[in-house]
């Protein structure tokens, strides 16, 4: 593995039974897992290049069972690492040898649904499309749909932060929740929020949302529901060049349009779709953009004109606008099956997730060009145009020696280039393991520190979801030490006392 | 309190060595951007003023990539202005609350809107300011420099310490420099107005209103004032906005959707405007002699708070769709103190905050009696970016959780 984890404690180890004994005593049932072939599943989550078997599985069916399981750990200082669906793609869930794998799967019941208040209290088990789903009869949604919709909880998204191809105009999962219920490690259940707009103290929901599950363990989620709305149209814009299509979209919201989506794919993302799909994306473009608007009917035709003039006006080969319903899901289709399409034509692939200035999206793919040469490795590009969320697939054969490390290798070299064109490590799929030990290329010792408090504030013995997010494992004893300021030399133009 | 001291950075390694020497000395500071704030809340007990209004300007403003960066001491109006110049704005529609409590307009600074998450009637449909903020550079009370989230957009590199910057009230970190995102201004504006609406028929038509797929922007509900001077009645309002020809149609079908439940009438353009500034600067509630409560509550239940409370000379504005309850209550009011404004609001699942009192009642307020283990986690993390609790000693926002 190539992320070194935190060493196993071998007391844990060794009381392996000990905690079994515990745990079965708090979850009844089927809800310990500690056969070694029943853990195979667990191993990974959607990074399947790291793996590791857990120490056992838990899968607890309500909060009380939580808190017990939680509080039991803390007292005998056993890490928890929690999961939701598994479709991390950052190794967010990547069992600890020594930890108990926390799954959420059985907490999957919608709580409430409250149409008044335009809010809906889930448990974290429930997947995101399902939310959707039970209030579609009343024209209601929940906005944010990341790709992994159908599997996906809102468990997951809430520790994630997860976005989807509308989050452009709807906003990330931190927008759309309302209200929490978190359980932190010492068994104490903490509410944040609720179904008021606003709460009183410290945002400590927004600190919540995001935060890979090292701060608590979420057991209730008040959701914001919006009205769907009433249609929606999708365009095909393909563009003889990327500079071109990057134009194209600036332009666009220069116009002030924020369009419901604004998808970008190269040459061999839309080639290896249409491979796949036939989704009847142009071969002949180097860059294609699916842009979609949404509302009434009036509004779509209206922002459609606004759209198609300007893809016209830099230059676009192709513009085709859905005429149904069916057509504008097929263009959808190809896009959304990028990553499935990508796994036919290689026998691996990395996705990559990292956020640029709009502006430099053609300088970052010359740059992404040249490096997949110097590594040896085909890349394909997959883009949330309108909020310069990159999502590079590097082509790999895990079976070739070296190839896995190459694309490790060239994957930094990429993430390394956003943050140095101004932009960050990951825009919607997390630290995880993945990009932890990149994260001092965005912040340095002190601003780290500062993060790492916030986790001795919520688990000051660090049990909960361990080696992740943070590069350096400090103790909070020594974060807590005041430094000395530079030698604290006195700003001499000062007032005193 | 003695003559304050003041200190006026103008540079950002300025505030760090002046954080680090009081945190050295475990030495108060009162961090103020304009102070169109400082009365507001408890008083601050400190004897030394950090007045942050030096480090002013706008760094970056890029138009296209939607973000605009600018120190903390910028004020709003030279933000709101430069934006406008490209037909952009801060969605979340912040507002100074200089005018609110008596103090000149015009202070109000990106700092203080940021550390007061301000946000006005667009809060409804579009966030407030700690959805809008992307990054920041700030001073921690340990006083060391750090920076938290980035510049672009889209972001989930490490904790959102931008969330938690908002709203903090200066109680974490001195704010340097901040990066907010921007979106185009609507290009056109429409207004649908009921009258006569009873506060519980008000707030039954904005939830209507909210369950259509007309994406209204904003609601808000003035009743009719107590003395009820004939010509002035009760007014609903529904905001519309984005581009004319959506606005239109969205108009048209509201109004249809609605009639059940009252006829409406629409008002577009500078009209809409100057209504939802009357909203903003609270027009319709007395200043004088009045104390300002702020309730915040699940959206459906802001009608409940009036006949909760119980009294006939406390005028209301609800705003953000029935979710924001402003009360005016006379000073010499019993309820001006708030133990049942705030008792009503936690009853209804929500919260309320003092915003305008004379010194002695803001002095006297005591903190919520909220749950104890939330408190204690934010004391916690209180003390782990001022630990020795040097930033704006008084406030203490642990104990409001």
């Amino acid at each position: 593995m190539p992320v070194k984890m935190p060493a196993p404690d071998s007391r844990t180890l060794a009381r392996r039974a000990q905690i079994i004994k515990a745990m079965r005593e708090i979850v009844p049932g089927e809800g310990v897992i500690d056969q070694r072939d029943e853990l195979a599943p667990y191993e990974s989550d959607a990074l399947t290049a790291y793996a590791q078997r857990p120490l056992l599985v838990v899968l607890p069916e309500n909060t009380a069972q939580i808190c017990a399981i939680l509080r039991w750990c803390n007292d005998h200082q056993v890490r928890v690492v929690p999961r939701g669906a598994g479709t991390s793609l950052s190794g967010g869930a990547l069992p600890a040898q020594d930890g108990i794998l926390l799954a959420l799967s059985r907490l999957n019941r919608i709580l409430e649904i409250d149409y008044d208040n335009r809010a809906a209290v889930v448990q974290p088990g429930v997947t995101n499309l399902a939310v959707s789903q039970a209030v579609a009869a009343r024209g209601f949604y929940y906005a944010p749909d990341p790709s992994s919709q159908i599997a996906c909880t809102i468990g997951g998204n809430v520790a994630e932060n997860s976005g989807g191809v509308h989050c452009l105009k709807y906003g990330m999962t931190a927008h759309n929740v309302l209200g929490l219920k978190i359980v932190l490690m010492s068994g104490e259940i903490i509410e944040l929020g609720g179904k008021a707009l606003d709460m009183p103290g410290y945002d400590l929901l927004g600190l919540a949302i995001g935060s890979e599950g090292l701060l608590g363990v979420v057991t209730e989620v008040t959701l914001r529901l919006l009205v769907r709305p009433q249609g929606a149209q999708a365009v095909l814009l393909g563009f003889a060049g990327v500079a071109a299509a990057a134009q194209c979209v600036a332009d666009v919201i220069a116009h002030g349009i924020i369009p419901a989506g604004m998808e970008m794919m190269d040459r061999p993302a839309i080639h290896a779709a249409e491979d796949f799909l036939g989704a009847g994306y142009p071969r002949d473009v180097d860059a294609l953009l699916i842009v979609e608007v949404d509302g009434p009917q009036e509004e779509c035709r209206h922002l459609m004109q606004l759209v198609t003039d300007i893809a016209a006006r830099n230059g676009a080969t192709t513009i085709r606008v859905s005429a149904s319903e069916e057509e504008r899901l097929r263009f959808w289709a190809g896009r959304k099956a990028a990553f499935p399409a990508i796994g036919r034509i290689s026998p691996d692939y990395y996705c990559i997730d990292g956020t640029i200035p709009r502006r430099c999206l053609p300088e970052m793919l010359t740059r992404m060009t040249d490096m997949s040469r110097r590594h040896g490795l085909r890349v394909a590009n997959v883009f949330h145009a309108g909020d310069g969320n990159l999502h590079p697939l590097i082509l790999y054969d895990a079976n070739v020696p070296g190839e896995l490390d190459r694309a490790e290798a060239f994957a930094a070299e990429i993430l390394r280039a956003c943050v140095a064109m101004g932009g960050v490590l990951t825009g919607e799929h997390g630290v995880g393991v993945e990009k932890r030990d990149l994260m001092g290329e965005m912040f340095n010792e002190v601003d780290l520190a500062h993060q790492e408090r916030i986790k001795c504030a919520f688990d000051p013995a660090m049990l909960l979801n361990p080696g992740k997010v943070f590069p350096n494992l400090h103790r909070c004893a020594e974060l807590g030490r005041m430094h000395v300021h530079h030698g604290a030399v006195a700003f001499p133009d000062i007032p005193r006392f | 309190m003695a003559q304050q001291v003041r200190y006026t950075p103008a540079t950002a390694a300025e505030v760090e060595l002046i954080v680090a020497e009081a945190a050295a000395d475990k030495r108060g500071l009162e961090v103020c951007g304009g102070g169109s704030k400082r009365l507001l809340r408890r008083p601050i007990t400190s004897t030394a003023l950090l007045d942050m209004s030096a480090l002013a300007g706008i760094t970056d403003y890029d138009p296209d990539e939607l973000v605009v960066t600018a120190l903390a001491g910028t004020p709003l109006v030279e933000i709101e202005t430069a934006l406008a110049e490209r037909q952009q704005m801060l969605a979340f529609e912040p507002f100074d609350h200089g005018p609110l409590l008596g103090a000149a307009p015009g202070r109000a600074t990106l700092g203080g809107i940021v550390a007061a998450n301000v946000s006005g009637s667009r809060r409804l449909s579009i966030g407030a300011a700690r959805d809008h903020i992307l990054g920041f550079t700030a001073v921690s009370g340990r006083g060391e420099a750090l920076k938290g989230g980035g510049a672009v957009v889209k972001n989930v590199t490490g904790f959102d310490l931008p969330k938690l910057m908002a709203g903090s009230w200066g109680t974490l970190a001195v704010l340097i420099c901040i990066t907010m995102r921007v979106l185009p201004r609507p290009r056109a504006e429409t207004t649908v107005l009921f009258k006569g609406l009873s506060d519980e028929a008000a707030n039954r038509l904005m939830s209507a209103a909210l369950a259509l797929p007309a994406a209204v922007a904003a609601a808000a509900h003035v009743p009719a004032p107590g003395a009820a001077a004939a010509a002035t009645r009760a007014v609903t309002a529904l905001r519309l906005e984005g581009f004319a020809p959506s606005v239109e149609v969205r108009c048209r079908e509201l109004l249809r959707a609605l009639e059940p439940l009252g006829a409406g009438e629409a008002i577009a353009g500078e009209e809409s405007r100057a209504f939802w500034h009357g909203v903003r600067t609270l027009d319709a509630l007395p200043r004088a002699g009045h104390v300002l409560w702020r309730i915040s509550v699940p959206p459906a239940c802001g009608w409940q708070v009036p006949s909760l409370l119980a009294s006939d000379c406390v005028p209301y504005v609800y705003d953000w769709a029935g979710a924001l309850v402003w009360a005016a209550v006379p000073e010499n009011d019993p309820h001006a103190a708030g133990a049942e404004i705030r008792a009503i609001a936690r009853s209804l699942g929500g919260h309320a905050r003092l915003i305008r009192a004379p010194p002695a009642m803001r002095e006297a307020l005591v903190p919520a009696d909220g749950e104890q283990g939330l408190k204690r986690l934010a004391q916690r993390l209180k003390a782990a970016f001022d630990p020795h609790g040097i930033l704006n000693p008084g406030l203490d926002l642990a104990a409001e959780a």
